[in-house]
């Protein structure tokens, strides 16, 4: 029957038990064949001895669950073994250590590191804001009708063909450079705006067609049961599409913003001394890499709990569409 | 033998125990019809036979093999039976032909041509041959779920279960499913069917079960049950129906 909480019909005798009480209660009526038990013993937990041959099931699926687990154990240590004693009997690791793994250096880096990474993060989280503000502005844009809007849609087409195909380096280089050459007056000439300005450009675009995948693979059924209550095109989209539209593309938008997290790295090229360009100063003095590998580390750090904490709390919500089903 | 042997089935999501112990047995070439109130555990019973859940107590035998055994392949089980939900549950981007004939080629190695014969042949049974081609959601719902009995029949299961197959279906569209059942049952194919068509019940059905506070109340042959319970339960559950 459906498990999925249909309000139970009552089964008939008048005084309206809800047929699920019925069903815990093990039949009221004396007519049932099985044994009727007692309501109340039966609500909370019944005396149910699960029968010899479902212990022996059990039993024999823990035994498989416990021997998963060994063998996966067993097949991962002989394999980080293997490949541990391969790369540390090889012979350039002495010096692959020293330049890369270098922990000495790795110390005294890390503090110009993690003052980099400080700005890598604020400019992320300005920029995110702003990429998901434009985004979701452009992919509405998109699905406004009528010819008065014709303007818009263009609009919003050609931004979405342009960004999405300049390089983002390329976008960097444009406004990081040739902006502040200009020599405007009221015009910033920090690298760091000019910079986060390219980024959000060029991602916006891409978190533009995320959102408008999403807005559009919301069933026309919603935009009618929407309309049809007197919504207009502005708070259907509010109200109903978009809700669904933003839960379903959750895991494609937390991809772009991992990728962000990565990418805000690249206004090292404007000379900006975030956690890549500390990690390549440091890299300078003598030649030693391991603030790189620092830097990398860090980077990673920051990526890893974003997308768990997302996909914990996605998944507690429901935001993940059906659920599983067969 | 029983093709099916269902004996102590017990299956509870979380607290909500549906069905307490459960027996019930089907001959090969029987036509059993499960009735009984909403929420009473028709579908899980079909489900618990198909291995969608996996049962907490009782064994289910299929001609002799436990099929609830952890060691059972349940994939091989499956293929041994065909099962057709309320909600057609056909595949969208396949066309109505390879929606029928995705089984017999990926799962029992059927020749593509082989299998394309015995498919149109399954969809001119069906009365849906000219369809082949189509998407399914340009079918009505009706022949959406013709459909789907033809792809639960290409494979010749040796047991064909119905889960509630015309509860989505317009009232006009009913007949024609249930007519095909109806022939199905004379080609002798052995049959599980949930469902509230009492007059299917009446007219097709070999025996009736009817299920209701987690067990089999009242069965025997349609004659029997549906015209002269014996249990004020099913009296009660056919009082309302008329």
């Amino acid at each position: 029957m459906s498990l999925a909480g249909t309000p139970p019909e009552h089964d008939g005798d008048g005084h309206g038990d809800p047929l699920a009480e019925n069903l815990a209660a093990g039949a009221s009526s004396a007519h049932v064949d099985e044994g009727s038990q007692p309501p109340a013993q039966v609500a909370g937990g019944e005396p149910w001895q699960p029968s010899a041959i479902e212990l022996e099931r059990r039993a024999y699926r823990r035994g498989r669950t416990v021997r998963s687990g060994l063998i996966a154990s067993v097949s991962t240590l002989t394999v980080v073994s293997l490949v541990g004693f391969i790369i540390t009997r090889s012979s350039g690791w002495p010096r692959v250590r020293q330049t890369f793994f270098n922990w000495d250096k790795a110390r005294d880096a890390f503090p110009a590191v993690l003052d980099g990474l400080w700005l890598n993060i604020r400019i992320l989280l300005v920029c995110a804001v702003l990429i998901t503000l434009i985004g979701l502005a452009i992919a509405l844009m998109r699905t406004l009708r009528g010819p008065v809007f014709f303007p818009f849609r263009m609009f919003a087409a050609a931004y979405t063909d342009l960004f999405r195909g300049l390089p983002l380096l390329l976008v960097i280089f444009l406004l990081g450079f040739g902006v502040p050459a200009l020599r405007l007056p009221n015009v910033p000439d920090d690298m760091v705006i000019w910079g986060g300005l390219a980024i959000v450009l060029s991602y916006s675009a891409y978190v533009a067609e995320v959102f408008r995948a999403g807005i559009e693979s919301i069933h026309p059924s919603q935009r009618a049961a929407a309309r049809s209550l007197g919504l207009n095109h502005a708070q259907t989209m509010r109200f109903v599409v978009v809700p669904q539209a933003v839960r379903r593309v959750l895991p494609p938008l937390l991809n772009d913003f991992v990728s962000l997290q990565k990418d805000s790295g690249l206004i090292a090229v404007l000379g900006v001394v975030d956690a890549i360009r500390a990690a390549q100063i440091e890299t300078a003095t003598d030649f030693n890499f391991t603030p790189y590998v620092v830097a990398g580390f860090l980077f990673v750090c920051l990526t890893i709990p974003t997308t768990r904490i997302t996909d914990h709390l996605a998944r507690r919500h429901g935001w993940y569409g059906g659920g599983p089903s067969l | 033998m029983s093709l099916l042997a269902v004996r102590g089935l017990r299956k509870a999501f979380g607290d909500h125990v549906v069905l307490r112990s459960l027996d019930l047995d089907v001959e090969r070439g029987e036509c059993v019809v499960l009735i009984g109130p909403s929420g009473c555990g028709k579908s899980t019973v079909l489900r618990c036979v198909n291995l969608l859940e996996r049962v907490d107590d009782g064994v289910i035998t299929l001609d002799g093999l436990d099929i609830t055994d952890p060691r059972v392949d349940a994939d091989a089980v499956r293929a041994r039976m065909g099962i057709v939900f309320q909600s057609y549950n056909l595949f969208p981007h396949l066309t109505v032909l390879d929606n029928v004939i995705l089984a017999p080629v990926r799962v029992h190695r059927v020749p593509r041509e082989v299998a394309r014969e015995r498919g149109l042949e399954m969809l001119r049974r069906v009365g849906l041959e000219e369809k082949a081609g189509a998407r399914p959601d340009s079918l009505s719902g009706g022949q959406q779920q013709r459909v789907a009995i033809a792809r639960s029949m290409v494979n010749d299961p040796e047991l064909l279960l119905l889960d509630e197959v015309t509860s989505a279906l317009d009232p006009e569209l009913v007949g024609d499913v249930l007519d095909l059942l109806a022939s199905l049952r004379r080609d002798g194919v052995t049959m599980i069917v949930a469902t509230h068509e009492m007059g299917f019940a009446r007219d097709v059905a070999d025996t009736v079960v009817f299920l209701d506070g987690g067990g089999v109340v009242e069965t025997g042959p349609p004659a029997h049950v549906l015209e002269h319970p014996r249990h004020e339960r099913t009296q009660r559950f056919l009082a309302r129906l008329r």
